[in-house]
């Protein structure tokens, strides 16, 4: 049988740890988000520590992302919102990081395990839940019927907002990895392609391998925007209980 | 027909879904290039939600290949 255009992404334990029958091994996924965390910590962290009023190079980059997030929350969530400034920054950074860092050869992506984004949207999910119920108390299951409906639609709307709100995690997972593990099988073809095509053929992919290295760099940036606004819709969504209006642009 | 068979034609059908994110994208550009030549100071503002777009639609493109990936888990 041929070899799977997934098989890049088969993970091996490298060291197996089973505790209580859960499995906590250690393999190239996990080392790779450790990486990242490190990465993320020391590059935030050493941008941070002097701060000056004219900034230097990595503070400015820091600058612009800090600025770059505020600007997602304030336009999808308002002022209130500005207190899960810390959760947003950390799902846009760490995302970020791991697109960016499995576009380098031999190194992996931890995006593109399902469990990993399923995780982070359920995650982001959940928190909308509690806190639209928190907030709103019973008056929040009103999410489901959109504002101006007529009595007489309230059987059909009920169930179609109910799908539609069951699919907002599946589908914020479901993006993302699909995006990042269809962009690596495509490079993967492609190199295929390049490597049986020879010499006299094998440049043509060769170049477009480069090119959508170039563009997988763009839907790197663009899957963890896309993640990072979603998620700050659904939390807005919780949040002002049909009061998009406001703050809807 | 063997399963096997069936399962390739499978997946290749599954790729079919590639041409209406084929539309979607053109939809999305053609439109983006029509509003900035009627009013190019508004590119910035436009440009932003066009790459949003792009991704959602890339996205949905992007389910068919995973129902392909899940046919081909299926027929070993």
């Amino acid at each position: 049988m041929e070899e799977s255009p997934l098989h890049p992404f088969e993970l091996h334990n490298w060291i197996p740890i089973s505790l209580g029958g859960l499995d906590i091994s250690i393999n190239k996924a996990v080392v790779i988000m450790w990486v990242v965390v490190a990465l993320v910590a020391v590059l935030m962290v050493m941008a941070g520590r002097a701060r000056k009023l004219v900034p230097g190079k990595l503070q400015s980059m820091a600058e612009m992302m800090v600025d770059f997030i505020r600007g997602i929350i304030m336009d999808t969530m308002g002022k209130e919102g500005m207190r899960f400034f810390p959760l947003i920054a950390t799902l846009f950074l760490f995302i970020l990081f791991c697109n960016l860092i499995g576009l380098i050869p031999g190194s992996y992506t931890v995006t593109s395990q399902i469990v990993v984004t399923a995780v982070f949207a359920c995650l982001v999910y959940g928190l909308s839940l509690v806190m639209g119920f928190l907030l709103h108390g019973v008056k929040f299951l009103g999410i489901l019927v959109p504002p101006g409906t007529p009595a007489w639609l309230l059987p059909l709307m009920i169930p179609i907002e109910l799908i539609s709100q069951l699919a907002r995690p599946i589908s914020l997972a479901v993006r993302l990895f699909a995006n990042m593990t269809a962009g690596h099988v495509i490079l993967g073809v492609l190199f295929g392609l390049a490597i049986s095509g020879g010499l006299l053929i094998g440049w043509l992919p060769f170049a477009f391998t480069i090119a959508m290295n170039g563009l997988e760099v763009g839907i790197a940036f663009i899957q963890a925007y896309i993640f990072t606004v979603l998620t700050c819709v659904y939390l807005g969504d919780a949040f002002h209980l049909h009061g998009h209006d406001e703050h809807a642009h | 027909m063997d399963s096997a068979a069936a399962a390739l034609l499978g997946m290749g059908l599954a790729a079919a879904g590639f041409a209406g994110a084929g539309v979607g994208i053109g939809y999305i550009f053609g439109k983006m290039i029509e509003a900035v030549a009627r009013q190019p100071e508004a590119e910035a503002r436009v440009g932003k939600y066009m790459w949003i777009v792009f991704a959602l639609v890339e996205a949905i493109a992007l389910y068919g290949l995973v129902i392909a990936f899940i046919i081909m888990g299926l027929r070993k």
